[in-house]
């Protein structure tokens, strides 16, 4: 086993151990910084693929702005250091078991599954490129769904308000 | 014949008049209304006239003499498969003229008429609207082009005979006749129904003419299946005409479906002379003679039937209405009576010959009984609103204070009579003539008829105008009064009809074969029939004319069998005991409580286990969104697997 | 890079795509319920880049649709905290237990 592929199974472990613990840590804080490992360890596994651009915009958005997003109303919402209510266990055992079940399933099928992997090309995928896909109005062209979500991204800005906004108090 | 199409505004006048009665009736003041719907009524008349001049004394005839059937106006309204349509036109032909003649002069009659009799009436326009209903529907029935039309309009004519019978519908008594009449003339057309689709079936067509000339064709393939298919060894062909005939006999007050009628007199006397006397209760024979041809040719025992089920109505009416008190009810049984003679005379005569002047002389009769009948009743209304009651015992020496309803109420007894001249013999004598010729038993019962109608409507006559004055009247508080000039012109118009009537050469006009026929007043033949009305009207006079104890002694006399003809013969004890302990309690209970447990209980069951269902259910709906959630992941793991490994 | 094969990187996002369902149906706290949920985005995201990676090189689908999903993924969370702060203000907690009123 290479060098290369021993980074690769060691973000992986980074990955799956974080979100593991993410999902069960009783101290919301700490949730939240598991989490935020995982995702950078997510944003490493893109730049072991070479996806700079992809692994970039991971740790940006979900670093710098969902997880301090999460954070943030955690810190509106919670007294720091006290730890969640136990989760109920019949709940709990469900959830384990239909989740194990699920990924074996799955593991099963993609395993049995013969993916045609293609080593024929090896492309290019500089910023330029991505930015030329992404406003392109030709047949690979991305800028339909672009606009849409920025569009998408400026509702959402306006909803959080008009949801978060605190109510008046001559109207509530 | 173009000129024709004028036709249509006979029916759509009345029709009109409904509408805007109907609608905007309750907004005119005093008698506007019945003015408004006696104009247009007018109107409707003047055409009908003048249509029955043009056709039988202008355009009618073909280049043979003979009068035409003429369709001025036909479209079709629903198309079957199969060629079979179902139109909607204008029938012209010597019957149908001569009854919008009829049917439109006694509707005008009774409008007028009504003009007093309901004065004061809080639902005045609605009565006329009514009469504007009915009106159109009889007319609509009349010139109807095919079977399917003619059924249509034979339930209008039902519907608004309900209505008006059941007019006074504060009075239980009226609704309960309503009822009956309409039920039992509901029950009658249910057969007529069937006839229709049997004879529409065997025929492949529902209009009058193509009808007949299929179905009396010898060699054609509409007549051989109709003859050839039977059920009980009769023929379908018979089978369609009897059951057609049980419509015409329940709108006619045929024996054994008559007993709606004398209940039907619960309605305001004009409406009795115009629907139970003139127009509507006739529509059986019409019906009879639109069909004579089928009848006369291809089914000679359903023609047998015609006429013994009219000679048994007519003589058994005719001896109810000696017993009866309630003046109204003897003016019905004797409706049924005459309308019995009309049936008999239909169905005594045959295809050809000689013997087919019975058509001629029952629709003869049909008018002048239209004349006489009508006034009876115009005049018993008078006397009714003069006595304030509807029985005899309650009147007597009223003559002097009614002498118009008098004089006239005498001209339609003596027609009704067969006095000569008066209309009344002329038509009476042509039937006994057809009978006479073929079936002499029915001959006989028509000679007892006539005897007991000149008895019975003389005993009426007696009752009301001479005999001892009555307590009940004796007050001055009703002295002269006989209704203002519009109530009287219609009798003075009557009178005059049913005095003259029986001089128009009828036969000229309405023949089966549309040639002219000459019908027979041969004096030797008239000597007993008129001679034994004279005696009936006797022994009416010599029993009623002064207060006497004769009437006593003969009902007496007659004992069980008098009691009898009081009760009606029992018939509606009859019909009650069948619908009550055997219909009721054999059918209809069994079938209500299949109804509810089988039928009801089934639909409940789904409902309470679709309640209790989703009662049991609804705990899954907890609002919280992880639970939810766990049924999603799990439903979905559950599904792939079954798509994956189970279903391929 | 070629010496991993594809189905690793597949049964990679497949556990953390589990893993985040079970801290969805486990866990009681909104937030940590969006945390959740965050997880199964990024497991859907691995996958389009491993099969942009190794099914079809030469094209960036893939890529775009990852881009796309972050860019959903950060209007969702940023509405979801808003109504989770809505809520906090409405019943003074975040448990996913207590906000049940939209019932029968």
């Amino acid at each position: 086993m290479s060098i290369s592929a021993m980074f690769f199974y060691a973000l992986s472990a980074a990955v799956l151990v974080s979100a593991v613990l993410s999902v069960t840590s009783r101290n919301i804080f700490r949730s939240a910084i598991f989490l935020l490992f995982s995702l950078i360890s997510i944003a490493g596994i893109y730049f072991w693929m070479n996806y700079e651009f992809i692994a970039a915009v991971q740790t940006i958005v979900y670093v710098g702005g969902i997880v301090v997003l999460i954070i943030f109303s955690i810190f509106l919402t919670q007294q720091a250091g006290v730890s969640l209510p136990a989760p109920m266990k019949g709940r709990m055992i469900y959830a384990a078991l239909a989740s194990i079940a699920g990924f074996v399933l799955v593991v099963m099928q993609l395993l049995a599954h013969p993916f045609k992997v293609d080593n024929s090309v090896v492309a290019s995928r500089g910023i330029k490129d991505i930015g030329h896909g992404l406003l392109e109005t030709g047949a690979n062209g991305y800028v339909l769904p672009f606009e849409l979500v920025s569009i998408l991204l400026l509702a959402a800005m306006i909803g959080c308000i008009v949801i978060a906004l605190k109510p008046n108090s001559t109207t509530a | 014949m173009n000129m024709f199409t004028q036709a249509v505004w006979i029916p759509l006048l009345p029709f009109l008049s409904f509408l805007l009665l109907g609608f905007f009736g309750k907004y005119l003041k005093g008698t506007t209304a019945g003015w408004l719907a006696t104009v247009f009524l007018l109107g409707a008349a003047a055409i009908s006239f003048n249509i029955a001049y043009e056709y039988f004394f202008l355009f009618g005839k073909d280049a043979n003499g003979v009068y035409q059937t003429i369709v001025p106006l036909k479209m079709t309204w629903l198309q079957f498969a199969g060629g079979l349509s179902i139109d909607m036109g204008l029938l012209i032909d010597p019957i149908a003229v001569m009854m919008l003649v009829v049917v439109t002069f006694i509707s005008l009659m009774v409008h007028l008429y009504s003009l007093g009799y309901m004065k004061g009436e809080e639902r005045f326009s609605t009565y006329y609207a009514y009469l504007g209903l009915f009106t159109f529907s009889m007319l609509g029935l009349v010139l109807s082009v095919n079977l399917f039309q003619i059924y249509i309009f034979w339930e209008l004519v039902g519907v608004s005979s309900f209505l008006l019978i059941g007019f006074y519908f504060d009075r239980a008594s009226a609704i309960a006749a309503a009822k009956k009449a309409f039920i039992v003339t509901r029950f009658a057309d249910l057969g007529f129904l069937i006839g229709i689709l049997v004879l529409s079936s065997a025929a492949g067509t529902l209009d009058f003419q193509t009808l007949i000339q299929r179905l009396t064709d010898s060699t054609g393939e509409g007549l051989h299946t109709a003859t050839a298919t039977g059920f009980l060894g009769v023929s379908a062909l018979t089978w369609g005409l009897l059951l057609i005939f049980m419509g015409g006999a329940g709108k006619s007050a045929m024996f054994p479906l008559h007993i709606w009628l004398p209940d039907a007199m619960e309605g305001p006397t004009p409406v009795s002379a115009l629907i139970h006397a003139a127009t509507m209760v006739v529509a059986g024979v019409y019906l009879v003679a639109r069909l004579f041809g089928i009848f006369a040719f291809s089914a000679p025992g359903a023609m047998e039937v015609v006429a013994w089920v009219g000679a048994i109505s007519s003589l058994f009416a005719a001896v109810i209405a000696c017993t009866q008190t309630d003046i109204k009810r003897v003016l019905a049984y004797s409706t049924m009576s005459q309308i019995g003679y009309m049936m008999f005379a239909l169905g005594v005569s045959g295809g050809s010959g000689e013997a087919v002047d019975g058509f001629t002389a029952a629709n003869f009769h049909l008018f002048t009984h239209a004349m006489f009948k009508a006034l009876l009743f115009l005049g018993a209304g008078m006397v009714i609103h003069a006595v304030h009651s509807n029985e005899l015992k309650d009147m007597g020496g009223l003559r002097k204070q009614l002498p118009v309803t008098h004089l006239t109420f005498l001209i339609a007894c003596l027609a009704i009579a067969g006095v000569p001249p008066f209309a009344g013999f002329f038509s009476k004598e042509a039937i006994l003539h057809a009978a006479h010729l073929t079936h002499p038993a029915i001959y006989w019962i028509g000679i007892i008829t006539a005897a007991l109608t000149a008895f019975y409507m003389f005993r009426l006559y007696f009752g009301i105008f001479h005999g001892a004055t009555s307590s009940h009247h004796g007050d001055s508080h009703h002295h002269g009064h006989e209704g203002d000039f519009f109530q009287k012109l219609p009798l003075i118009l009557l009178g005059v009809a049913s005095m003259t009537a029986g001089f128009i050469p009828f036969g000229n006009f309405v023949s089966f074969s549309g040639r002219p026929v000459e019908l027979h007043t041969d004096l030797a033949f008239s000597i007993l029939p008129v001679s034994l009305s004279l005696v009936g009207i006797l022994i009416a006079a010599w029993f009623y004319r002064k207060p006497s104890e004769m009437p006593d002694k003969v009902a007496g006399f007659f004992g069980s069998v008098f009691t009898a003809a009081r009760q009606k013969f029992y018939i509606d004890e009859i019909y009650l005991f069948i619908t009550r302990k055997i219909i009721f309690k054999l059918i209809a209970a069994p079938a209500a409580w299949f109804d509810r447990s089988i039928i009801d209980g089934t639909v409940n069951t789904f409902g309470v286990a679709a309640q209790t269902g989703s009662e049991s259910i609804s705990d899954l709906q907890t609002g919280k969104v992880q639970s939810y959630a766990a049924w999603f992941v799990g439903a979905t793991l559950l599904l792939i697997i079954v798509f994956i490994y189970f279903i391929h | 890079m070629n010496e991993v094969p594809l189905s690793h990187f597949l049964i990679l996002s497949t556990a953390l795509f589990f893993i985040g369902v079970f801290g969805f149906l486990s866990r009681r706290n909104l937030v940590t319920i969006l945390m959740s949920l965050e997880l199964i985005l990024n497991s859907v995201n691995i996958n389009f880049i491993a099969f942009n990676q190794y099914l079809w090189p030469g094209k960036m689908d893939g890529l775009f649709f990852t881009l796309f999903i972050i860019a959903i993924a950060a209007a969702e969370a940023a509405v979801a905290i808003a109504i989770i702060l809505h809520l906090y203000r409405h019943y003074r907690s975040i448990d996913a237990e207590d906000v049940d009123t939209l019932r029968f």
